[in-house]
């Protein structure tokens, strides 16, 4: 099959609560396509962690999932900040989440290892001022 | 492998086909089908919130009465430790056991006992196994059904320890034998008296090889009855029960998680916030956490279906009864530091997905895209008149032949309002 499944989901900057729930919907849709249970939980944490990052740092932005017969590709794009210097962000332990953050037990500086470790490649387009956009594929 | 047997049944001359069940299904396995509500066998999994939330009582939970109860057997009663909670002015739990034996059981072992075993276990396993962490309880049957059926990735995180039920069931029997060296194990019938229709699954579905111990499981309802006529404030009764604060404190939410001793655990009731709970952990959220009590009932057990009284009242009521109890009656064997052989459980574990389409994962992708061009002609407001719980849900019926489209109410009256327009 040639056409990819898309979904999109806009992701609420300004609502905390709410994040992580695109992840929840994009894991019930995966369940439906005979996809084995430990790629659907790679896919849901990369997903998870990419959107709480985007809620914290670039108030919001768009997810974007495609699945295709051999991968699913993610793609999160935000207008935010940017990040200064990538190669440090994705050090662990990195993080520049504000103390309220990391009160509610995020900032911890993993979210984008994370993604790393639970996806098959993975690559960081940002700018200053103007976003980022982080583009994930897993394997099928 | 055989069909899960589940312990829900329909009056269908009660049921109107309404919506209620449907909505409240946590794994949208109820559908409405020529005007009566049809579970789907491979989703359910027995919280019981259809009965809970039946406005037309026409949901029942299947249990054994108690004339059921063969006459000439040595019947040792279960109680659940929620049933101490259902009367009101009651000071000390030894009314209850005496009335149980009052009733015609040959002896009574309150579960609360084989809880507190089950919390010792539980403190040596973290201690002696070095499990995977967050350890999940396994003792709702509910939160069991579902992690096996929809987060497998969490099944290893499971206390692989049998459940208070079937400790109890062992010891009691075991109990018995010892007191009564007439007694042949064949004479003994052993009933849980239960809170909720989970436990009926739970025992019902125990394979051959790891057959249950209870025998027959009652309801507390219909048993709080039938106590009622018999128990008695006279003090002729002695000390029979047994348990401490930890045994009674698992009737309620978080009872089971605080006697590890371990300030690092979650407790959750409810279904869905069990749900909420499940796909966070999943996703690998709260990695602090070593220990964690799913209650799929909201309250814990003392809010199962099949009791009598709010959740909260009998929650408080356990709350002073238990007020000058021992921390805990009970113990596994002093001299060994490690769990028993017998009360440890060994899953073969096989993960069948129970919502994708098919196996095959182009053909489900190929039933998936018409499904998504299905749901964008629906109206999207989840209204429930066409059977399903949701319109996605709607969808996926007709995509796999279960519906038609024109079973959607709302594209009828669409379409009349449009040649209302027309002419």
């Amino acid at each position: 099959m040639s056409e990819p499944l898309v979904y999109t989901f806009a992701v609420d900057g300004d609502n905390f609560t709410s994040a992580g729930e695109a992840s929840v919907k994009m894991k019930k849709n995966l369940r439906m396509l005979a996809i084995s249970p430990d790629i659907i939980r790679r896919v849901a944490i990369a997903m998870y962690e990419g959107e709480i990052n985007m809620v914290i740092h670039a108030g919001g932005g768009v997810a974007t999932v495609s699945v295709y017969a051999d991968k699913i590709e993610i793609v999160l794009k935000d207008n935010g900040p940017g990040i200064a210097d990538v190669e440090l962000a994705m050090r662990e332990g990195f993080s520049t989440a504000p103390e309220t953050i990391r009160n509610l037990g995020f900032g911890a500086g993993m979210g984008l290892p994370n993604m790393k470790k639970n996806t098959d490649s993975m690559s960081i387009e940002s700018a200053l001022g103007v976003g980022t956009t982080i583009s994930m594929t897993v394997n099928l | 492998m055989t069909p899960y047997q589940h312990s829900v049944s329909l009056n269908s001359e009660k049921c109107r086909g309404c919506t209620h069940c449907l909505k409240h299904c946590p794994t949208e396995a109820i559908r409405v089908r020529k005007g009566h509500a049809v579970i789907d066998a491979a989703r359910c999994v027995d919280c019981g919130q259809c009965i809970r939330y039946c406005p037309h009582q026409a949901k029942k939970a299947a249990y054994d009465k108690l004339s059921d109860l063969p006459k000439d057997k040595w019947k040792i009663a279960l109680p659940a430790p929620s049933l101490f909670g259902q009367f009101d002015n009651l000071d000390d739990i030894d009314y209850v056991l005496q009335g149980l034996l009052d009733c015609g059981f040959d002896d009574v072992y309150e579960v609360a006992r084989a809880a507190e075993l089950v919390s010792d276990y539980t403190r040596r396993y973290m201690k002696e196994k070095s499990p995977v962490l967050p350890v999940i309880s396994s003792a709702c049957p509910v939160v069991e059904r579902l992690i096996m059926l929809r987060y497998p990735a969490l099944v290893e995180h499971l206390l692989p320890i049998l459940p208070p039920i079937e400790v109890a069931a062992s010891e009691a029997r075991r109990e018995a034998l010892a007191k009564n060296p007439k007694l042949k194990s064949e004479d003994i019938c052993v009933v849980f008296i239960s809170p909720c229709p989970a436990k009926v699954s739970y025992v019902k579905n125990r394979t051959l090889e790891n057959k249950s111990g209870v025998d027959f499981v009652i309801s507390i309802s219909d048993m709080y009855f039938e106590l009622l006529g018999v128990m008695k404030k006279t003090d002729d009764s002695g000390s029979i029960s047994k348990t401490g604060r930890i045994g009674l404190s698992w009737a309620s939410s978080g009872g089971e998680a605080t006697a590890i001793f371990n300030e690092k655990y979650l407790a959750a009731d409810g279904i869905e916030n069990v749900v909420h709970v499940l796909e966070e952990v999943d996703n690998g959220a709260f990695p602090e956490l070593e220990f964690i009590e799913l209650d799929a009932c909201s309250g814990g057990c003392v809010g199962g279906v099949m009791n009598v009284l709010n959740p909260f009242i009998a929650k408080a009521r356990l709350r002073s009864l238990r007020r000058y109890l021992p921390v805990s009656q009970n113990w596994g064997d002093l001299s060994e530091t490690k769990v028993p052989d017998e009360v440890l459980v060994h899953n073969d574990y096989h993960y069948e997905s129970v919502s994708s389409f098919g196996s095959d994962r182009e053909e489900s992708m190929r039933m998936m895209s018409r499904m998504e061009e299905i749901f964008k002609g629906l109206p999207g407001i989840d209204c429930g008149s066409c059977g399903a719980p949701t319109c996605r849900a709607f969808a996926a019926d007709i995509v796999r032949g279960n519906a038609s489209i024109d079973g959607c109410p709302m594209l009828w009256h669409k379409d009349k309002e449009e040649n209302k327009e027309e002419t």
